[in-house]
């Protein structure tokens, strides 16, 4: 399995542009702005808080946070980057204040092992593909599902790590907790993740 | 030959040896090199005693081929445009953040 890469984002000179734009007040350049990068901060917000509502709440006070930010922005990632930091950090600052749900219990969904430290594990005699599980709908909301039931604090790090790409060091900041303590999240998320869908990868669903 | 020894015996044989050979490892320790592994944060000597119990255990690749799809099916449910995640431009949304950023 290769390591994702980070997706580049944004256009160079026209990110340029508009914080030129965005720092001299420009009206124009703040919607172009808001526009072109509404619709994923949204995404990210509603992936993150799961409450349509409250991912609006979140988008709009992160849209805020960047303009008032603007003349600080130093151009060292691009404007995009720059923006998904400020949005993931409104959507973990709303999930704190909500405080939802506490550290849950997964003991019982990790990987088992007997007294001799072997792996506890039914053979695998074949394995749903990708493809096959993404195209039906159903079979789609059933693994949405499942990563939305698990516990808050291993779901928000696999979503940060696998599906935003970013990078452990940037996710153990934006969560205050150690890089290592980032890597045993994620490890565990994933394991659950993989205990919660196996009758779908073991092709006994859908 | 699991199934003229039985399972259980199978497993602690299994065990033992993996326990106590060198540069051996066994289930349980393989899980704690996991996710270093997969993020390339092995050094090699441990990463060449990952992978040579990797070739020896069926349930550790098992295990492993089900965990990477699972890591896959994830980021390809996100990835997918109908995955119930808007992509639309929410005019009054935007209306409202520009009025607030005029106030």
């Amino acid at each position: 399995m290769q390591k994702p890469q980070r997706a580049t984002v944004g256009n160079q000179s026209d990110g340029d542009d508009i914080v030129a734009g965005l720092r001299n007040g420009s009206a124009t350049h703040a919607e172009r702005f808001v526009r072109s990068n509404i619709a994923w901060m949204r995404a990210i917000a509603r992936r993150i808080l799961r409450d349509d509502a409250l991912a609006d709440d979140c988008v709009q006070e992160a849209f805020l946070k960047a303009f008032g930010k603007i003349d600080g922005f130093e151009g060292r990632s691009s404007l995009k980057t720059w923006l998904h930091r400020i949005t993931v950090n409104e959507a973990l600052m709303k999930l704190r204040v909500l405080k939802r749900l506490g550290e849950q219990s997964i003991d019982e969904l990790m990987p088992e092992f007997d007294q001799s430290g072997c792996r506890i594990e039914a053979p695998w005699h074949s394995l749903a593909s990708t493809e096959e599980i993404v195209e039906q709908a159903s079979t789609r909301d059933l693994v949405l599902s499942k990563i939305r039931e698990l516990p808050e604090n291993y779901r928000i790090v696999l979503l940060l790590r696998d599906i935003e790409e970013m990078e452990t060091a940037e996710v153990a900041k934006l969560l205050d907790i150690s890089q290592s303590n980032v890597k045993v999240r994620l490890h565990r998320a994933r394991a659950v993740l993989k205990r919660l869908l196996e009758p779908l990868l073991r092709g006994e669903l859908g | 030959m699991t199934g003229r020894i039985g399972l259980g015996l199978w497993r602690r044989m299994k065990g033992l040896m993996l326990y106590n050979l060198p540069l051996m490892i066994n289930c349980e320790q393989f899980e704690g090199f996991l996710i270093d592994y997969l993020e390339g944060d092995l050094p090699d000597r441990q990463r060449a005693i990952f992978e040579f119990h990797l070739k020896i255990c069926r349930e550790c690749r098992d295990y492993l081929a089900a965990y990477g799809r699972t890591i896959e099916v994830g980021k390809a449910v996100f990835a997918d445009p109908s995955a119930g995640l808007p992509d639309e431009v929410p005019d009054d949304l935007v209306k409202a953040i520009l009025e607030a950023r005029k106030a």
